[in-house]
């Protein structure tokens, strides 16, 4: 029950704070409401008991990238930025895109015969319990099941940051 | 629906009735606490530069903080017109709901921890202690003035950059102990008879380090460097505002003490806490205790008024008090299973003090660095120190366990890695500093000096 609660009201939270998102007029505020959402998403993970998860979406997102967003969003002309035109040009393909994605959910469904949350994978604690500490558990998928794919991930993320500081640097 | 969501909550109450309990304490007493910090910090201030400090409330000033606080609430509270009111009104909260809620991580001591065993512990603590970023860089931003903004683009540009090496610390220090688990990291250092600190030194200057620029204390505190910035971030934030923003800041100084403490300095073991024959140690707390007292009464009478010699008298008792809760479960054999949380409770908060020490002290000792000395120390040779710290401190494991070297022993290959380590970091920073000096046509740019 608590559980239940729980996940409704991060759930309700994330899908909120997504809408006011996009919608603010002010990037500042677009950006806490991002933040909201992003922790509101963690706070998912923790009632599912994928705590590591949890800590990770908050390490990463919300103290590494959501700090340099708000730090770039300081730096630009708010003034300017606000006269602007707020949304791109691009509505028919994002109301295209977001029709697809619609469908594959409902289709999903459709094909399980299940209404939305009904037999989702639901951990107790008390199933919990037993299990292995997350963390071991996630270091272990990573290290040994997935470690190539790790491997190629951690790869080209340094290619990017080799290739980000050498386009930053001045050229002499 | 109304019945379900109270019966979830009257579920929730009788599981954790406990750690709410404590949270509440907590969030009640801590502000006391820091006020006392912060008291402590001026009469080491005034000792330092040979003047009295805060004389006049209580004896000693020991009633300043309760003055200050009460100050503080009655203060107009001004928010500019052109402010954001809503992120002016958050962000304070911010800054002082990420502190308080990292708190609840940390165990002081083994019988007193709010969350209890959580797996992830010790990035629990260090991840919702990150947030309170936010509530500078908003507040900076909301007060929609260029002090503010410069102070708070300052604090989050050093906090990104220090927050790499930090973590590393922590990494190489993990690599001892193979857990999150904050009970776990405390009884892998008892059970090596060795704190982390001796294992990795280098880790540990580290984290010193990057947990002062953190915590923006001097020699960093360049987001409130008054004599360029007024107060940096909180120059528009008035009465209690700002109040909550000095909260946040104390309440951090304790939790990266804390989490230092906890990883490097043997949490909340005794020295030595293995060694039988210095058992005799375990008396330690209560001796510090009568002496404290001890002296209370003899100053007692030289307070110039009755009520001081009253107050003075009563803090001696509050001392011998606390000596025979200390001595009690030692002689005691009904009290001894109080003896762990209770002797645990006063060293993990005596190493935390002694750390909380040495901020004050570096903060009365070294001037202020400039911006770019600040990011140049962090990106050139914090982060590169930490990173061969953390490959170093593997290596030697591997050659550690190779060898079946324990405890002690340990000391004969993590020694040698520390100081490759350094090496290796100087060698660098070296290079650079002449990489530098060849291409010196260019005066270091100061982006964020305003």
């Amino acid at each position: 029950m608590l559980d239940k609660l729980l996940f409704y009201f991060f759930a309700a939270v994330a899908v909120a704070s997504a809408a006011l998102m996009v919608t603010r007029r002010n990037v500042v505020h677009s950006a806490i409401f991002l933040i909201t959402a992003l922790l509101a998403t963690a706070g998912i993970f923790l009632q599912l008991r994928a705590e590591f998860l949890f800590i990770v979406q908050i390490i990463l997102y919300v103290g590494g990238i959501m700090v340099l967003f708000v730090f770039v969003i300081m730096l630009v002309n708010l003034d300017v930025a606000l006269q602007q035109i707020q949304f791109a040009r691009q509505k028919w393909v994002a109301l295209i895109l977001a029709l697809a994605l619609a469908a594959q959910v409902g289709l999903m469904f459709w094909t399980s015969g299940k209404m939305p949350g009904q037999g989702l994978p639901v951990l107790t604690a008390a199933a919990a319990e037993r299990l292995p500490p997350n963390s071991e558990t996630v270091a272990h998928s990573l290290f040994e099941s997935y470690l190539l794919p790790f491997e190629i991930a951690s790869v080209l993320l340094l290619v990017a940051m080799i290739g980000a500081v050498v386009m930053a640097k001045k050229r002499t | 629906m109304m019945s379900a969501a109270i019966q979830a909550t009257l579920e929730f109450l009788k599981l954790y009735w406990a750690p709410l309990l404590c949270g509440v304490a907590i969030v009640a007493i801590l502000p006391l606490i820091v006020g006392y910090i912060v008291l402590v910090e001026r009469k080491l201030m005034a000792d330092m530069q040979a003047r009295l400090g805060p004389m006049r409330v209580g004896p000693h000033g020991l009633l300043q903080p309760i003055a200050d606080a009460l100050k503080l609430l009655i203060k107009e509270d001004i928010i500019p017109d052109n402010a954001d009111k809503l992120v002016f009104w958050l962000a304070p909260v911010l800054s002082v709901g990420a502190a308080l809620l990292s708190l609840a991580g940390l165990a002081i001591g083994p019988a007193f921890q709010i969350a209890q065993d959580i797996n992830i512990g010790i990035l629990f603590v260090v991840g919702i202690s990150a947030l309170g970023i936010f509530g500078i860089v908003l507040g900076g931003w909301a007060s929609n003035s260029h002090y503010s903004l410069m102070g708070a683009l300052r604090s989050s540009a050093q906090l990104v950059s220090y927050e790499t090496a930090a973590g590393m610390a922590l990494v190489s220090a993990l690599l001892f102990t193979g857990t999150l688990n904050i009970k776990s990291i405390v009884e892998a250092q008892s059970k090596e008879g060795i704190w982390f600190v001796m294992l990795a030194p280098v880790a540990f200057f580290t984290y010193l380090v990057a947990s002062i620029a953190e915590t923006n204390r001097a020699p960093f505190d360049l987001p409130e460097a008054e004599s360029e910035l007024v107060a940096g971030y909180m120059t528009e934030f008035s009465g209690f505002r700002w109040s909550l923003y000095f909260l946040a800041e104390y309440t951090n100084m304790i939790v990266v003490a804390s989490v230092a403490t906890t990883l490097f300095l043997g949490g909340w073991l005794r020295p030595f806490s293995g060694v039988a024959w210095l058992n005799f140690l375990d008396f330690v707390p209560t001796l510090l205790m009568a002496a404290v007292g001890a002296y209370c009464i003899v100053r007692a009478p030289k307070q110039p008024v009755r009520v001081q010699q009253l107050f003075m008298l009563a803090v001696a008792g509050l001392c011998f008090v606390l000596g025979l809760v200390l001595v009690v479960p030692l002689l005691l054999p009904i009290a001894k299973p109080f003896y762990a949380g209770i002797h645990g409770g006063f060293w993990f908060i005596f190493k935390v003090s002694l750390y909380i020490y040495f901020f004050m002290w570096l903060r009365f000792t070294i001037p202020r660095y400039r911006f770019d000395q600040l990011m140049r120390l962090g990106w050139h040779f914090l982060i590169p120190l930490s990173i061969i710290n953390v490959l170093l401190v593997g290596v030697a494991l591997i050659v550690g366990s190779y060898f079946h070297l324990q405890g002690w022993g340990l000391l004969l290959v993590t020694t040698p890695a520390a100081i490759l380590a350094l090496v290796a970091a100087l060698l660098i920073l070296g290079a650079e500093k002449e990489r530098d000096a060849r291409q010196n046509q260019h005066v270091a740019s100061d982006f964020y000096a305003g």
